[in-house]
């Protein structure tokens, strides 16, 4: 196969072929489009509310409605857009940054994405069957039970986050191998690009963290349909215990979520610099600091429980700390900025623009640690404000900065700069204008989950910039649509490193070759493109291209056939079976049965499937 | 796929570690529910009431020797072994088996006596955490069955020595968190 071909032949295929893949840059864009989608739809219901909210006792949505729209737009933006779109830069990126071939379980990498979109549509089905969840994205008992939310919608949030959870535990596993086992020959640990660091974290977080959560969530099924105990408070139970598992997965989730943005900005700024990492281990290690302590800082989301003064002087003191591994992040990428050669791409506007917003989000962070400072602000605007600025001007920003950098890698064309300079800017008018004001509202006591205030409170100015602001980011969407449409009509090749960056992913062409590398490379330091040098017999094959900046590293054909794996119809068969038996958990063992016993037939296809194929 | 690894460990191998590491947090969660929730009953029967030492220390002996066969069924698989291989493959399935019956009595027993599943706390947090074990119990009855049936037909040899390292590391993590179980639920009842 030569590489001109490869543009065509990577993504051609009949439908067939997609419901079979195995190929992680396939499985990365589905990943990607199904989360686009998602990141769409919980910014309508997101728009929806911001509707309601612009003056004082609209009624355009009932209250009913209302809790079921804010409650699946935090739903859907953490599990459906924000866990997808990450997923989806780790199985494109990450091989190609390590020198592999694809992830270590190909199939069960599509299992993954299968079991997450199936788990994403039921939780959507609900609406068509008695109403969507309303209990909140955090699922709060007791109005979670049987006796306060009577309706299915709870029962579709406990399924369907139980079924994608299964996939985002089983991708944990999967980019943890690849991480620690299929690096190229001379990518130690302290050679790996920080997106790829910072994935590796990311699995360990979700591999500890999912399985309180889905603890939490069978007791939640069990009380609901079983009758059991653990959240009844009239039994005996601990009335904060689903308050505990959840926030003990809720705030490493924040974490999931914001450090592989951290990742992506590590290597868009050194590449749009021209400098090396500033104090890359130091950048590596805050990184683990903030994992690590991220499990000892939950109680911070329940301050106003009341579980006493020492033990939210500790969890306030732990929260705090985090403000210093984050802090020396930010200090490193301003170092690298500082005296490099800047260029300020799409990619690059929106991880500076991380690194300004982020901080914002980041400072009342550190303010509502406190926990008297946290007793006004908890349940306010206040804290809507501090999270959107963190989750928006961090995980979506850094996000986009990922988008814009490795599209022409995905797809061999250049996107252009101008629209996305004024998607840049829309999105950073957009967030401040939106979020700012809730900062002043949410401080003048405004609850949130609320449909509606009153007039007369001094809110009444600041909602409606809010709700202007989100009129804005609708708008913003629009470069984005026209830049995707010109690409795809008339955008100019990329050739294998626009950039010049300096990571292994821009040594093949664009779009990679299924088999990524034809050579496996040997690395020996951290931004090998910037130091090209052919050595015969070390793997390293290709030549510096005439009249170019970048050295392509990589032949056009491999010189010894690979063996690639097939593809198999196992992973999304079995993916089936498990959509099954959750359906039947709305209230039919024997759905759940048949469900279980299609999965099964299903793992013994997958285990006895011949695994690989010839290439 | 095949070939070297940056670690020298298998991919499957790194990746049972990794699941058994995912797990820990899982019955660590259930656990501690548990041991929250001791001497909080409002409602009888309580825990001392049922819980019958003696008998779950015989299926504790069980499922332990089922480690034993475990240790010697892989040994047979690394020494080519073939009938070595069949016959202790079916025994540690065979003793999982015994234990899950024991499970079973004992369940039905509770039911028996009115202890349901939504009888109170103690019945809420004993049948899933034990429940959760014997699910886990029965998940590797079922491998290992399998890999009996793979050696019955002649497709188990030395080459695949490591498949039964892999599903023995399942099976040892298993009953490492029974002992657990045993020691907090019932020794201190």
């Amino acid at each position: 196969m030569s590489a001109n071909g490869s543009h065509e032949s990577l993504y051609a295929g009949g439908i067939w072929s997609w419901l079979t893949t195995v190929d992680h840059k396939r499985i990365g864009i589905l990943y990607f489009v199904t989360g686009f989608v998602f990141l769409l739809v919980a910014g309508i219901e997101g728009q929806l509310i911001r509707t309601q909210l612009a003056q004082p006792g609209l009624r355009i949505l009932d209250p009913e409605l209302y809790n079921q729209l804010f409650t699946m737009h935090g739903t859907t933006m953490v599990f459906l857009a924000g866990m997808p779109l990450i997923t989806a830069f780790f199985n494109y990126i990450v091989p190609l940054q390590i020198g592999a071939r694809d992830v270590a379980f190909p199939r069960l990498n599509a299992f993954s994405f299968w079991v997450l979109l199936f788990g994403g549509l039921f939780l959507y089905a609900s609406f068509f069957f008695g109403g969507a969840p309303d209990g909140g994205w955090f699922a709060y008992t007791p109005l979670t039970n049987a006796e306060y939310s009577p309706g299915r919608g709870m029962d579709f949030y406990i399924l369907a986050l139980l079924l994608a959870g299964v996939g985002s535990i089983a991708g944990g596993v999967n980019f943890l191998v690849t991480i620690v086992n299929m690096r190229a020959p001379g990518m130690t640990f302290m050679r790996l690009p920080l997106f790829t660091w910072m994935a590796l974290i990311v699995s360990i977080l979700i591999l500890l963290a999912f399985p309180p959560f889905t603890v939490g969530l069978v007791f939640m099924l069990f009380d609901r349909t079983f009758g059991t105990h653990f959240y009844d408070a009239a039994a005996g139970a601990d009335p904060v215990l689903w308050q505990h598992l959840f926030w003990v997965f809720g705030h490493p989730e924040v974490y999931i979520l914001i450090l592989p943005a951290f990742g992506v900005v590590s290597d868009v700024i050194p590449a749009f610099s021209k400098k090396a990492l500033f104090g890359y281990p130091v950048v590596v290690f805050s990184g683990i600091l903030i994992a690590f302590l991220g499990f000892g800082v939950w109680v911070h989301h329940m301050f106003s429980v009341g579980l006493g003064p020492i033990v939210n002087a500790v969890f306030g003191g732990a929260t705090m700390l985090i403000a210093i591994p984050t802090g020396i992040k930010i200090f490193n990428w301003i170092a690298t900025l500082w005296g490099g050669q800047l260029r300020y791409t799409a990619a690059m506007l929106f991880a500076v623009g991380l690194v300004a917003t982020f901080t914002i989000g980041g400072l009342s962070g550190v303010m509502h640690a406190s926990p008297p400072a946290d007793l006004q602000q908890t349940d306010t605007y206040f804290v809507v404000a501090h999270f959107h600025y963190v989750l928006i001007g961090g995980t979506v920003f850094g996000l986009f900065s990922g988008f814009y950098y490795w599209f022409p890698k995905a797809t061999g064309r250049l996107l252009s700069e101008r629209l996305g300079a004024a998607h840049f800017w829309l999105t950073f008018i957009a967030l401040n204008v939106t979020f700012f004001p809730m900062h002043f509202s949410g401080l003048l006591g405004m609850p949130r989950r609320t449909f509606t205030y009153a007039e007369g409170l001094g809110l009444d100015l600041f909602n409606l910039i809010s709700t202007i602001g989100a009129f804005i980011f609708t708008l913003a969407f629009l470069p984005l649509i026209a830049n995707l449409w010109r690409t795809w009509r008339r955008g100019e090749e990329a050739g294998p490193n626009p950039w010049d960056a300096h990571t292994l992913e821009w040594t093949m062409s664009s779009p990679p070759p299924h088999y990524n590398f034809a050579v496996t490379p040997r690395v020996d330091r951290r931004d090998p493109l910037w130091h090209p040098h052919v050595e015969p017999g070390l793997g390293w094959a290709g030549e510096v291209e005439p009249g170019g900046v970048s050295p392509r590293l990589q032949p056009d054909d491999p010189p010894e056939p690979i063996v690639m794996p097939d593809p198999s119809f196992w992973p999304l068969f079995m993916s089936i079976g498990l959509l099954i038996a959750t359906i039947g958990g709305l209230g039919s063992l024997p759905v759940t049965l048949v469900g279980a016993a299609w999965a099964l037939v299903g793992l013994f296809g997958w285990a006895f499937e011949p695994s690989e194929g010839g290439h | 796929m095949s070939g070297p690894t940056s670690t020298g460990v298998s991919h499957r191998k790194l990746a049972m570690w990794t699941f058994i590491g995912s797990e820990c947090m899982l019955f660590g969660t259930l656990i501690a529910t548990y041991m929250i929730y001791r001497g909080r009953n409002i409602v009888g029967p309580y825990p001392a009431d049922l819980l019958n030492i003696p008998f779950i220390t015989v299926t504790t002996f069980v499922l332990l020797m089922s480690s034993l066969m475990m240790v010697l069924a892989l040994s047979a698989v690394q020494r080519g072994d073939a009938r070595g291989t069949k016959l202790w493959l079916a025994m540690t399935a065979l003793f999982g088996l015994i234990f899950l019956g024991g499970q079973y009595y004992e369940f039905s027993h509770f039911v028996h006596e009115g202890l349901g599943l939504s009888r109170n706390l103690f019945s809420s947090s004993f049948f899933v955490l034990t429940g959760t074990h014997g699910a886990h119990v029965a998940g590797g009855v079922i491998w290992l069955s399998t890999l009996f049936i793979r050696a019955q037909q002649g497709k188990l040899d030395r080459t695949h020595a490591e498949t039964v390292e892999i599903a023995g590391l399942y099976w040892h993590f298993v009953d490492v968190v029974w002992i657990v179980l045993f020691t907090l639920i019932y020794l201190l009842v």
